[in-house]
């Protein structure tokens, strides 16, 4: 290395996660297990590391990203909405939108794809113990909501009450539906559901998500709101949650940006001088309210 | 005192030919006569004409080639079971031993701008630190500015020694070396060009008047809470960048720009096979940021060089602690609707001393 150097590190840190190890452009060699077709333009991807040892050493935390490869299309980000406690697969949804989507939703069972995982930060649970935790996604948003929602179920005597906003343009648009019906009923999840207009059988909210959210009316007290969903309804949802009396510090998202590289080099998801890629994807709306207004 | 050598002018092609023994690549500015003329960075080879004159673009592909293979995919068959394939996924093959010579100071802390992220953000990059460390850079001091270039109101200076490895300065007759690392005394060390000791008075009185030479600069210490506070002033970033054609020419020419884009090419998972490339991106374009539902934070050129000017002025001093703009002005005699990004940040400066 040649040169003088004036500045060796970041100024700033970033905080600790689990991180891929060697080249980080290098996929792990993966295989398509399972495809299920959520709604008409999602597709969910269930797939297994091909190095065994890799797979049983794979760790993550809830809210963590992947980019998965389809080669020849390309890569694109996507955040791993299993729950850690799932080994035996790392599960992707994916709405069809752009060519690599496309691609993705072009995938069989045994299919070869790469995966770049796990990248970015994570919800910050730890930080809610005792706490009520409010859920909000919105749309394909749900897919997060799915990791962290399920990984606080499965602790749920360290948090005080669950709940969830969950809501679709129609219950065509909803994905998990096959997993709503347990979420419903379970007692330790208090869940709601909505469409923006009526449909016809349609037993649950029908509304937008922030005026669903105003008509249930969650307490801030002792409580956290953790949303996510289409940039149009994270603006107004929060503009709800601020309404009811949540605090900034108390409103947690997880952002989705074009992204290439993932580790914080190749310049485009950046928010100011933050990078969505390794400052992110989840922030509090007080970090946000810090950084130039780019969302 | 650091090793000093001393080379006369019609030396030169054999301290080149020295530099490129052993397959090493040399880089030289080389002249290219067209309507526009202009001097690009060459492999040298025995009998090539360079020049020393300031390239037009700068010698930044030496560590980060316009387009590069990050690695090769391919599925495999195997041949005892023809159902059961495998993917292989091949890393490009180590970069050659690479001299660049004679580019300017500006130029060799454009290496230094791009170390700090490649290599000591939370992920080294691989393939840049390959490069960056097969890499020797000879700098040829500057006699004088020019009318468009800047260096010494953003830290740098005519002889400034960041990024480079050895700084040659021109006297009468010829040319002094002086090694300024390790590297560069182990690359002086091994040529056979006489001790230069006894001239480098002679080089330090030529670096003094070209930093004599210079304007003033203003002072840019707060262009960084200028520009954050004017981050929502949309109508100042329209102002300044009403006649911005969104080319991308600044970008390309810019020593210290190093955004890149990720694509495949080739036949996808077939025995054929295809790579995954890396190419330089250009954050003046609107599809930069547009993200595949059609959302884009940033959907007017005014927003992205807002972007571009803040990230060389405002938030990469956030996160490494100094401009990443070196003052080379090639962004200014390039743009073909004559944008100048100093113009920029003195109005912002300006602004906000109204404010």
């Amino acid at each position: 290395m040649s040169g003088t150097k004036t500045q060796q590190t970041m100024l700033r840190e970033i905080s600790p996660r689990p991180m891929p190890d060697g080249n980080p452009y290098l996929p792990m060699p993966a295989t398509v297990a399972e495809v299920i077709q959520e709604t008409g333009n999602i597709k969910t991807m269930r797939v297994v590391l091909d190095d065994a040892e890799a797979m049983r050493q794979f760790v993550y935390e809830p809210g963590q990203v992947g980019q998965l490869s389809v080669f020849g299309a390309g890569e694109s980000t996507f955040v791993i909405n299993s729950p850690p406690s799932q080994k035996d697969y790392l599960q992707f949804s994916v709405m069809q939108a752009g060519e690599v989507t496309a691609a993705i939703h072009r995938l069989s069972p045994g299919d070869k794809v790469g995966v770049r995982a796990p990248l970015g930060n994570y919800f910050p649970y730890a930080d809610w113990k005792g706490k009520d935790v409010f859920f909000v996604g919105g749309g394909i948003g749900m897919a997060p909501i799915r990791t962290i929602m399920l990984h606080l179920l499965e602790h749920k005597d360290d948090y005080g009450k669950v709940s969830l906003l969950y809501g679709a343009r129609s219950p065509r648009d909803m994905a998990y539906s096959y997993e709503l019906d347990d979420w419903l009923r379970r007692p330790d999840l208090d869940c709601t559901l909505c469409i923006d207009a009526p449909f016809e059988g349609w037993e649950h909210k029908v509304g937008l998500i922030p005026n669903v959210l105003l008509e249930l009316a969650p307490s801030p007290a002792n409580c956290v709101a953790v949303l996510c969903g289409p940039p149009i309804m994270i603006k107004f949802t929060v503009q709800a949650l601020e309404k009811l009396g949540f605090a900034p510090e108390n409103i947690v998202t997880t952002l989705e940006k074009r992204m290439k590289c993932g580790i914080g080099i190749c310049g485009r998801c950046n928010i100011g001088g933050r990078y969505v890629c390794i400052d992110g994807p989840v922030f509090t709306w007080k970090e946000l309210q810090a950084l130039p207004p780019e969302l | 005192m650091s090793m000093i050598r001393f080379v006369t002018a019609d030396g030169l092609p054999g301290f080149l030919a020295h530099l490129a023994k052993d397959g090493q690549r040399v880089l030289v500015p080389v002249e290219k006569p067209a309507n526009k003329p202009s001097v690009v960075f060459e492999p040298w080879q025995e009998g090539k004409a360079f020049t020393l004159a300031k390239a037009t673009v700068p010698p930044k592909e030496a560590v980060l080639p316009q387009c590069e293979t990050l690695f090769s995919f391919k599925k495999a068959k195997d041949p005892a079971d023809p159902a059961r394939v495998s993917l292989q996924l091949e890393e490009a093959p180590p970069p050659p031993p690479t001299v660049v010579f004679a580019c300017r100071p500006c130029d060799a802390r454009g290496f230094a701008v791009l170390d700090r992220p490649y290599l000591h953000g939370p992920f080294a990059d691989p393939c840049y630190k390959a490069r960056r460390e097969a890499l020797t850079v000879i700098t040829l001091t500057c006699a004088s500015g020019c009318n468009t270039c800047f260096c010494h109101w953003v830290g740098g200076g005519p002889s400034s020694p960041e990024g480079s490895d050895v700084l040659m300065t021109a006297i009468e007759g010829g040319y002094v070396l002086q090694a300024i690392t390790p590297r560069g005394e182990a690359c002086l060390a091994a040529s056979a060009l006489p001790d230069g000791a006894e001239v480098f008075p002679r080089a330090e009185e030529a670096r003094k008047a070209a930093w004599q030479s210079l304007e003033p600069a203003p002072d840019l210490k707060d262009a960084p809470q200028r520009l954050a506070a004017l981050f929502t002033d949309t109508t100042f970033w329209q102002e300044q960048t009403d006649r911005c054609l969104s080319c991308g020419a600044c970008t390309y020419f810019c020593p210290t720009c190093y955004c890149f884009n990720i694509t495949d090419e080739g036949e996808g998972l077939s025995e054929k096979g295809g790579r995954r490339l890396r190419s330089w991106d250009n954050c003046m374009s609107s599809l930069f940021t547009r993200e595949a539902s059609g959302h884009n934070p940033r959907n007017a050129k005014a927003l992205r060089m807002r972007n571009r000017v803040s990230h060389k002025f405002a938030t990469y001093p956030e996160n490494w602690g100094s401009f990443s703009c070196n003052g080379c002005g090639r962004c200014i005699s390039n743009c073909p609707v004559c944008l100048d990004i100093r113009a920029i940040v003195l109005a912002a400066l300006e602004k906000g001393a109204d404010a």
